[in-house]
């Protein structure tokens, strides 16, 4: 029972959203059906996608030793750590929400903050596969130019983001993720 | 993309489990767990794509998003980069298409660059592996060079 309950609890927001939708669905059924539909045909493309990224993320959260992880992404990694940053989120698949249970082990494992959020940076734009996808649909021009910026883009996003926040905030999310069990 | 993942998976779980079943045993135990952590915020992301998608037709963006549209256009398209959540895969045909209907380039790169790199809605989620600070700044100026790479665009397409 302890146990029903706290799930609920955690899925509460979801389960208000899908009353919700399936209230839309009685006045309107047209539109009601279509995000329903939606919905669906994502919760699917997404099933299909995360389970390798998950495998792959609990196989890196038992063998990779933290000395390793300090060693190539930490604090003194350099240039190195920010290339395997860039070219672990690049190589990935999935949307960007994928990215911060994969942020939570490399943080987890000692990688510096700002390696971290250049994964995430190129997780959410710069993706190998999109970028052909973007060459075939937007042109090459295009795919590019943009590619170049976010060159500087990701770099510019994660060293601010590093910036901002004080030993104290930093240290506060290096706790979240140990606090985490992956 | 997504078959590379799989074979390149299997492949390092096979190793892992000629190493050692006890440590495989518990990789995969910990991939379900991290994967159940962020399944209640995952679910509700994808009901409020569905919603937001059924209601916003291509029709009515490419409506808001125009050539003439200006730098209001590229505003409307940066924010409503920011709150939708659509894979890639829908979103460059769609962006292709939206410019093919009229749509200018400085409102669409703004929309895909703010689609990619900015999330609305995932900021809870991204709140609670990060913290409110974090999650507030890599997205505010992420959302500042997304603008930043639509004026590039303009002037360069």
């Amino acid at each position: 029972m302890a146990k029903l309950k706290s799930i609920i609890k955690r899925y509460r927001v979801f389960i208000l959203l899908l009353v919700a939708n399936i209230f839309i669905v009685i006045i309107n059924p047209d539109l009601g059906k279509k995000s329903l539909q939606i919905s669906w045909k994502n919760t699917i493309e997404m099933l299909a996608i995360i389970p390798p990224i998950f495998i792959l993320l609990g196989l890196l959260d038992v063998w990779v030793k933290k000395d390793t992880m300090v060693k190539y992404m930490g604090e003194k990694s350099g240039i190195i750590g920010v290339l395997l940053a860039f070219l672990l989120g690049s190589a990935a698949a999935g949307p960007l929400y994928g990215a911060f249970p994969v942020a939570s082990v490399l943080l987890k494992k000692g990688s510096r903050l700002s390696n971290v959020m250049i994964m995430i940076g190129a997780w959410s734009t710069t993706k190998i596969p999109l970028l052909l996808f973007e060459a075939s649909s937007m042109g090459l021009k295009f795919t590019l130019i943009r590619f170049i910026l976010n060159l500087f883009g990701i770099g510019i996003i994660a060293y601010t983001t590093e910036k901002v926040l004080s030993n104290d905030e930093k240290s506060l999310i290096y706790n979240k993720a140990l606090a985490r069990d992956i | 993309m997504t078959k590379t993942m799989y074979i390149i998976a299997f492949i390092m779980l096979s190793m892992s489990f000629v190493k050692s079943k006890k440590n495989t045993k518990l990789a995969l135990k910990k991939a379900w767990k991290s994967f159940e952590n962020i399944l209640p915020q995952f679910l509700a992301i994808l009901i409020i794509i569905g919603v937001a998608l059924a209601i916003l037709t291509p029709a009515q963006i490419s409506k808001l998003l125009g050539n003439e549209s200006g730098w209001i256009g590229v505003i409307i398209a940066a924010l409503l980069g920011s709150v939708t959540l659509i894979p890639g895969f829908v979103a460059f045909p769609l962006a292709a298409a939206l410019l093919g209907s009229g749509a200018g380039y400085m409102q669409i790169a703004a929309f895909i660059s703010t689609l990619m790199m900015v999330g609305i809605v995932t900021i809870p989620l991204e709140i609670s592996y990060f913290g409110k600070k974090a999650a507030v700044a890599r997205n505010a100026t992420a959302f500042i060079f997304s603008i930043f790479v639509a004026i590039v665009m303009g002037v360069l397409m």
